[in-house]
């Protein structure tokens, strides 16, 4: 698998509120700045409630400049969720890198009846995308023995297509999560870095 | 070492570093976040502020008393302080004071998006505007220094991405600074008319220097490409010139082409007038980009110089980097022209924004009330009641959306009882047999009392429902005076708001648990019913609060699950609009759809059994 090696490099991180999407990237953040990159985050948060849509950029590289992603300029994006993935999949350079977990979350105008849960939303991926790569974040963190590791499984897989050594990415997850979940996430982050490979 | 940082993080850092003593705020995104730092500062004093207004007046009383001061609120907040603002201009400060405006284009939170750098021109104080986190932290310990100097109030203007970008950070060490001196001075601090006459002229002389300290500044700056005079005549290249501010200016950096000259200004008010003209007559065309309003662009305007401003840039919503892009193809740096110049966006174009893949709309996804949420039980009783419901501003806001649809009007903090008296005053007391207005704990402490007072006094008889959940949940669960609990954590006095009801002059205050529908609705109905002011204390815990001594917690109970055979698939239970339940999709042959509960989001509040007629909704044992 060939790294990605852009300068700076943008990455984009989708999901729904709740799913942990803010622990990946400071997580993320932390491991480039280890690596001793410029680095900018661009978060929206203030809205306590769960179950918005959620949206984190983190932007890497020897100077950056905007803590922004422009529309069509992101080199990865790292979809938690199928829904949110295809919907910003417009920020995605046409060559980008897509990773995402296969789970899908109604949203409420779904669960009301009002509107109805792409069916297609997986092919839509795909045909736009055909070498996006999908996972089971939620088995495989299930099996791990924590579904909300499900962000962990997600930066396991990210791991693979950034030139970052792995102990870096083990140093950092180790410094960020409680020490009682320490183990449950190690064994996350090598399911998603390695889970693809069996 | 250099860490990250959100703006909002190194904005209460570079006050620890500048030697502030005060901080006050009231929370509001997206500011919240400079208090919540401030606090973990032990040699600040840091607080909630039960609104701007006291906020900024309790910054000045300590300025003036001699104490660095940091006060902090959004761009709508100002408003709230506006009053304090203008006169604190004329008094001047003693010790340093800086006022963080956090704006918000776009709306990410917010009811409007005003561009609040006209507040620094119609108070006539300085304003300030970082650019990323490093900035945030300088800035802030310049302001203080600048306050001090030209005996000005500072504001310091954050936009959202601003004070929630992360990037790289120096901090440095504290600077212990002695109290000022304090002594009486009634002709600066007393604003008798007889005073103010003669504060103004100083005021207007404080604005000439400062506009003449902004030419030289190192606020604000130039940044010219890297090439010499000669090459430029060989090439015969038109020099453009980009005058930018705050966040746009990183964006600028990022789409320009690098032949762009850029004059930064980290101050926008007042504008250096020399700097300005210079740099326009260097160059053989000049932008201005920034954010919403044309301010920086009027000013130049009106010096007579000739500009591209607001004819190319928009001036709703943020100005974000696709947008500066597709505004000016011609300027961007060459690797990005081909994706933004729509004539060429074709099959080669690097990025997937051509319009052979046009952005689809997909159904939304809005932020919902959570799973337990007490505000749930009201609005869906409001709802079937089909009442008008003047709404305040509070998660609660969400009572609005689909499919509880609840609420008629939403304005400003603390509106809700103001523009329920005025519905029942144009029409009448048998409209407001069927009207209520809905407010939060710490809505109602920020604003909400004195419209309150309006009604008793104006002799309305408007129903009031103050949902009491023990939090200011919206922006991140904070403390105000109605939990009993500080910003530091301290147990203080909690307001007793039945006691404060009464004292104002209700007579019918009652309290219930929304839990409790039957009980709910009837006291609902007799009390619009009633000839009188009511006030109905409507009281159950967010159900994210954190654990604190003048509190309980709500405590997680084991997920509901429903029993499909029972289920009739009547519907009933979605009315609740609570995430967890789900339609499932119909059994082969059949065509009602059943409900199922996702177990790993339920909390197990046990509101969808009681409203469950075939009783298939059960709670789990254990
Ligand atoms: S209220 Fe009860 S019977 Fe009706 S759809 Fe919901 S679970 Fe099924
Ligand atoms: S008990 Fe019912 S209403 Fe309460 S969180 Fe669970 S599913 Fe939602």
């Amino acid at each position: 698998m060939d790294t990605i090696q852009n300068d700076p490099l943008s990455i984009l991180i989708v999901g729904v509120g709740g799913q942990g999407t803010i622990l990946a990237s400071r997580i993320l953040a932390g491991v480039v700045l280890r690596k001793g990159y410029d680095v900018k985050v661009s978060e929206i948060h203030g809205m306590a409630q769960r179950g918005g849509s959620v949206v984190t950029q983190v932007r890497f590289g020897s100077k950056v400049a905007s803590p922004i992603i422009a529309q069509g300029q992101a080199d990865i994006i790292l979809g938690f969720e199928k829904l949110e993935t295809l919907r910003w999949l417009p920020y995605a350079r046409r060559n980008a890198t897509v990773l995402y977990n296969t789970q899908s979350i109604n949203p409420m105008p779904v669960v009301t009846g009002a509107a109805v849960y792409p069916p297609d939303a997986e092919d839509r991926i795909q045909s736009e995308f055909p070498q996006a790569v999908p996972i089971d974040a939620l088995s495989l963190a299930q099996k791990c023995g924590a579904a909300k590791a499900v962000n962990v499984v997600l930066l396991g897989l990210l791991s693979r297509f950034l030139s970052i050594e792995e102990d870096v990415w083990l140093d950092i997850l180790r410094e960020t999560v409680p020490e009682r979940l320490l183990d449950v996430n190690n064994a996350a982050f090598q399911a998603g870095r390695n889970g693809l490979l069996v | 070492m250099k860490v990250l940082m959100t703006g909002n993080e190194a904005i209460a850092r570079g006050a620890w570093e500048a030697g502030v003593v005060v901080c006050t705020a009231y929370p509001g995104t997206p500011s919240t976040e400079i208090i919540e730092n401030a606090a973990t500062y032990k040699e600040m004093d840091s607080e909630w502020s039960p609104n701007e207004k006291v906020a900024l007046e309790v910054g000045l009383g300590a300025a003036v008393a001699g104490g660095r001061t940091l006060v902090a609120m959004k761009h709508v907040g100002v408003n709230v302080a506006a009053d304090p603002l203008f006169t604190l201009s004329y008094t001047g400060v003693n010790a340093g004071l800086v006022l963080i405006s956090a704006d918000d284009p776009g709306m990410h939170s917010s009811q409007d998006e005003q561009d609040n750098r006209h507040y620094g021109r119609a108070a006539k104080i300085p304003v300030l505007e970082p650019s990323d986190s490093q900035e945030c932290l300088d800035y802030v310990k310049l302001a203080l220094t600048l306050s001090e100097e030209y005996d000005t109030p500072v504001m310091l203007r954050m936009t959202t991405r601003v004070s929630h970008s992360q990037s790289l950070v120096s901090p440095g060490n504290r600077q212990e600074i002695s109290l000022r001196d304090y002594s009486k001075n009634p002709s600066k601090y007393i604003m008798l008319p007889g005073h103010a006459r003669l504060r103004h002229p100083i005021v207007e002389e404080r604005l000439k220097k400062l506009a003449a300290y902004a030419e030289t500044s190192p606020l604000n700056r130039t940044e010219e490409p890297e090439r010499s005079e000669d090459q430029e005549r060989l090439e015969g290249t038109r020099r453009v010139g980009v005058i930018t501010n705050g966040i746009t200016y990183q964006y600028a950096r990022e789409v320009l082409d690098e032949n762009v000259s850029l004059l930064k200004l980290g101050m926008t008010y007042p504008l250096p007038r020399q700097l300005i003209s210079d740099f326009i007559q260097s160059v053989d065309e000049c932008y201005i980009i920034e954010e919403l309003d044309s301010f920086i662009e009027d000013q130049i305007r009106a010096w007579g110089f000739s500009v591209y401003g607001k004819e190319l840039f928009p001036t709703v919503g943020e100005l974000l980097p696709e947008t500066i892009a597709s505004c000016v193809p011609s300027l961007l740096k060459p690797s990005l022209r081909r994706d933004f110049t729509a004539a060429s966006r074709g099959p080669d174009s690097e990025s997937a924004n051509t319009e052979d893949r046009a952005p689809v709309q997909h159904v939304g996804r809005p932020p919902v009330l959570c799973p337990g949420c007490p505000h749930r039980a009201v609005f869906y009783v409001l709802n079937r009641l089909k009442l008008t419901v003047s709404g305040d501003i509070g998660c609660y806001t969400l009572g609005a959306l689909p499919p509880l649809n609840a609420m008629d009007t939403t304005i400003c903090m603390g509106a809700s009882i103001g523009v329920a008296l005025g519905m029942e005053k144009a029409r009448g007391r048998d409209f407001a047999r069927n009207l209520v207005a809905v407010i939060g704990d710490s809505t109602f402490v920020h604003s909400g009392i004195t419209a309150l007072i309006d009604v008793v006094y104006n002799k309305g008889t408007t129903t009031t429902l103050i949902l009491d959940n023990s939090t200011t949940g919206m922006t991140g669960h904070q403390e105000n005076p109605a939990t009993g609990v500080t910003v530091r954590g301290e147990v203080t006095t909690r307001i007793d708001l039945p006691m404060l009801v009464r004292a104002v002059g209700v007579n019918r205050v009652v309290e219930v648990d929304p839990f409790d529908l039957d009980r709910f609705t009837d006291v609902l109905k007799r009390e619009m019913a009633a000839e009188e002011p009511s006030v109905i204390i409507v009281k159950r815990p967010c159900v994210l609060v954190r654990p604190a001594p003048a509190r309980s917690q709500v405590s997680a109970q084991p997920p509901v699950s429903v029993n499909s055979a029972l289920c009739t698939g009547c519907a009933q239970c979605l009315r609740l609009g609570c995430p967890c339940l789900v339609k499932d999709e119909p059994e082969p042959g059949a065509k009602i759809r059943k409900v199922s509960v996702d177990a790993s989001q339920c909390i197990g509040c046990g509101l969808c059994v009681s409203l469950c007629r075939p009783q298939a909704i059960v709670r789990k044992e254990g």
